[in-house]
């Protein structure tokens, strides 16, 4: 517990937050790797996503795929591109994104299908008969449905992704993995620790932000509906 | 369904469970060799000694030059190598986890006394016995010599006329520095360049790098991204690249002497062959070593022990 | 890919794969074994869910690497031993499963439930006889991703000691030698992959009404 407790007074120090090495610069450091990876994994997972969802096609290709990525670990995938894109010190960035980007893309493709294959049929033949074109239906009809699960997805992407861009420090990036790092090879516990509460934190806060983030943007007819939905389903 | 799930679940349950006791009860680390017939005691026979290494490739194979000799002595022998940065292998040491370690002597005194002032080899020797705590013993030193260095390009000495660090204090610019991420807490990292010789240290600027000296740390210095590396002088890469090695005048990097550091539970009996691999080691074979490991061969470890403690017929 | 390599040092690749299959075993297993109760509590008591499933939140965001560290210092442990792992990977497992587990008991459903106990059966009876079957499928889908991500979070031990084919991503990139990263990869997919096919074959023998429940749903 003492070890906590110098965790904190580390922490609330004003002396360790300014500066290029200091906590501000570390945090903004990983939520940009974060987003670039976040990014890229939405940019491939949605569309793919919502195209097996609306269309059917491929699911199986996709659970398969979806599990031998989550069996990838990313240690090995991190120090495996660094080595053979030997892109160097600049460009470590570019495998530390692919990295992270392959960590969310299982949970948001997940998200995506599974969320667009639970709308209630009616409703898209519905839309289709009203003459909305399937453009209009997943755009204006299954996304919007889907959008609680859509968000589910996205929390745990952005869960893991916090967390495990702390190994981005391993190829010399900044980011909070470099208290950790370099708390780990002196020893420095506190220091450590200290990193390991900033991680927790920052998951956290944008995990509750996005909850924010949904109440205000999806009508509350969706949620409701869609839970009473998927409680008689079962 | 019901009464025949319960049984099922339990029956399930009781052989994973049953399976995953003896994984771990079973040790796979453990290697003894049957062909050892030397005079070892009963009681070096009846223990399995514990060798680990530091996070670095050069460390391993020191440490399986070690491991190998205690086999052939009738020792059984387990490894646990490339376990990190000083701070836990030396913890380790400690506490039991492994007993036998291959060490350099001028950082292992500077990690037990920051302070110290030792330089020759005599003296780091004498002083690092005195801080060596209860119950670890420092064997007899090497003349093999693996010192942290701090190389430039060829380009960037020439350039900037900087061939020893002792030309870094009227270097006007920013010095990008690369290292492991605990040189940034070492009497010879970047607090030593400015207690010692003298560099602004709002000139230095530190990134760690953690493949202790390894591909990613020779690659920033080659592209400019740094401009002082810490790379150890058995590395291969140095003179691959024609990196220039800074002369340290004031001898900031101390001697850097290797030896087998042990605990209590390896038996006083196996210190004379331990010796004896020191004794025959040199900084050349370190080197050629290392071009084994890390050059295109990428032999392990265990395979270039062995060959080394044959060539010399310790084995 | 140098199969030289491989070839020649798979007395190694074997031996790291052992160490990695011994520290993933036990995890897996306690993980479930410590979930499902604790998600057939969250199920039943409101209150409990409230606190329960966003501590299992909180714990999957925890980074491995300090939680790896500061173990041995809270547990009393040694620093190399492998207990700090298995008590970490359990960590993990227990937050992965949690979740979905008590989805699982939601989805059985209060009704079922309040009919077996209509019938006569003891609270205990449907836990064991209603509750815990017709949630099984679910329960092995968890367990597969825990078994998953275990395996390829072991690999992480490396950085503080703990023998596993994480040793070859370290090793690896020291040397700049991506066979030997590759091998570690591949190493940690293929045993992924057994991992998960002994699990779905438990899961038949535990659960053979599953299999009809999945034609079914085709």
């Amino acid at each position: 517990m003492i070890q906590f407790a110098d965790a904190f007074a580390w922490l609330v120090d004003p002396a360790n937050w300014p500066g290029p090495n200091g906590i501000t610069a570390r945090i903004l450091e990983h939520l940009w790797y974060c987003l670039l990876a976040l990014v890229l994994a939405l940019v491939i997972a949605m569309p793919a996503g919502l195209y097996i969802g609306h269309t059917g096609k491929g699911r199986a290709l996709a659970i398969g795929l979806t599990g031998a990525l989550r069996a990838l670990p990313s240690l090995g995938l991190l120090t495996l591109l660094a080595v053979t894109m030997s892109l160097g010190l600049r460009l470590a960035i570019v495998p530390s994104t692919i990295v992270l980007a392959i960590l969310a893309i299982p949970p948001l493709l997940a998200a995506a299908y599974s969320g667009v294959e639970a709308v209630d049929p009616d409703v898209v033949d519905g839309a289709r008969a009203s003459g909305l074109n399937e453009w209009q239906i997943v755009g204006r009809v299954e996304v919007p449905l889907a959008a609680p699960l859509l968000v589910g997805g996205l929390r745990s992407a952005v869960l893991q992704v916090i967390a495990t861009a702390t190994l981005s420090a391993f190829l010399g990036l900044g980011g909070l993995g470099r208290f950790i790092l370099d708390g780990q090879a002196v020893a420095d516990y506190t220091r450590m620790l200290g990193g390991a509460i900033l991680v927790i934190a920052l998951a956290l806060i944008l995990d509750g932000g996005i909850l924010l983030l949904q109440r205000w943007l999806v009508p509350s007819g969706v949620s409701i509906a869609l839970g009473t939905g998927r409680l008689e389903g079962r | 369904m019901s009464p025949q799930f319960t049984r099922r679940a339990l029956i399930g349950f009781t052989a994973v469970a049953a399976l995953a006791a003896g994984c771990s009860n079973a040790d796979p680390m453990a290697t003894s060799s049957p062909s050892a017939t030397t005079g070892a005691s009963e009681t070096a026979a009846a223990t399995t000694i514990t060798v680990g290494s530091a996070r670095f490739p050069e460390a391993e194979i020191i440490a399986e030059l070690y491991a190998q000799t205690l086999e052939a002595d009738g020792i059984t022998v387990k490894r646990n190598m490339q376990i990190g940065a000083r701070e836990t292998y030396i913890a380790a040491i400690k506490d039991g986890s492994v007993d036998l370690l291959p060490e350099y002597t001028g950082n292992l005194l500077q990690f037990w006394d920051p302070k110290t002032t030792a330089k020759s080899p005599e003296d780091v020797l004498s002083q690092l016995r005195d801080n060596t705590p209860e119950g670890l013993r420092v064997l007899d030193p090497s003349s093999a010599e693996d010192k942290d260095s701090w190389v430039v390009t060829s380009d960037f000495s020439s350039k900037n006329k900087v061939t020893s660090l002792a030309d870094l204090s009227t270097f006007g610019g920013k010095l990008r520095l690369a290292g492991n991420p605990e040189l940034a807490e070492r009497p010879y990292g970047p607090k030593g360049l400015t207690d010692i010789y003298g560099v602004p240290a709002a000139n230095i600027s530190f990134t760690p790098i953690d493949d202790g000296g390894g591909p990613l740390t020779v690659q920033a210095l080659v592209d400019g991204d740094v401009d002082l590396a810490d790379i150890y002088s058995t590395t291969p890469a140095i003179a691959e690249n024609n990196f220039v090695v800074l002369e340290d005048p004031l001898n900031m990097i101390v001697s850097q002497q290797v030896f087998a550091l042990a605990s209590e539970k390896v038996p006083a009996s196996a210190d004379e062959r331990l010796n004896a691999v020191s004794k025959a080691l040199t900084t050349d074979d370190l080197i050629a070593m290392n071009a084994r490991n890390q050059g295109d061969e990428k032999a392990s470890p265990s395979t270039i022990a062995a060959d080394w403690l044959k060539e010399k017929g310790l084995i | 890919m140098r199969f030289d390599w491989v070839a020649d040092n798979m007395g190694q690749i074997l031996m790291m794969s052992w160490a990695h299959v011994q520290v993933s075993v036990l995890p897996i297993f306690l993980s479930l074994l410590i979930a499902v109760p604790i998600a057939w509590w969250a199920h039943r008591q409101k209150s409990a869910r409230r606190v329960l499933v966003p501590i299992s939140g909180v714990l999957y965001a925890l980074p491995s690497l300090p939680l790896f560290v500061l173990l041995p210092v809270v547990l009393g442990t040694r620093i190399l031993d492998p207990l700090n792992l298995v008590v970490a990977l359990t960590l993990y497992g227990v937050a992965l499963l949690v979740r979905t587990a008590v989805d699982a008991f939601d989805s059985v459903g209060r009704i079922i439930r309040d009919d077996a106990l209509a019938i006569g059966h003891s609270p205990r009876q449907v836990f064991w006889r209603v509750a815990l079957p017709l949630a099984g499928p679910p329960l092995l889908a968890g367990t597969r991703v825990v078994s998953a991500s275990t395996l390829s979070l072991v690999s992480v031990g490396a950085l503080i000691g703990v023998p596993s084919l994480g040793y070859f991503f370290t090793n690896g990139y020291q040397r700049g030698f991506p066979t030997e990263i590759m091998v570690g990869v591949i190493g940690t997919v293929v045993l992924a992959v057994i991992f998960d096919v002994i699990i779905v074959v438990a899961g038949r023998l535990l659960l053979p009404w599953v299999r009809a429940t999945d034609r079914r749903r085709g």
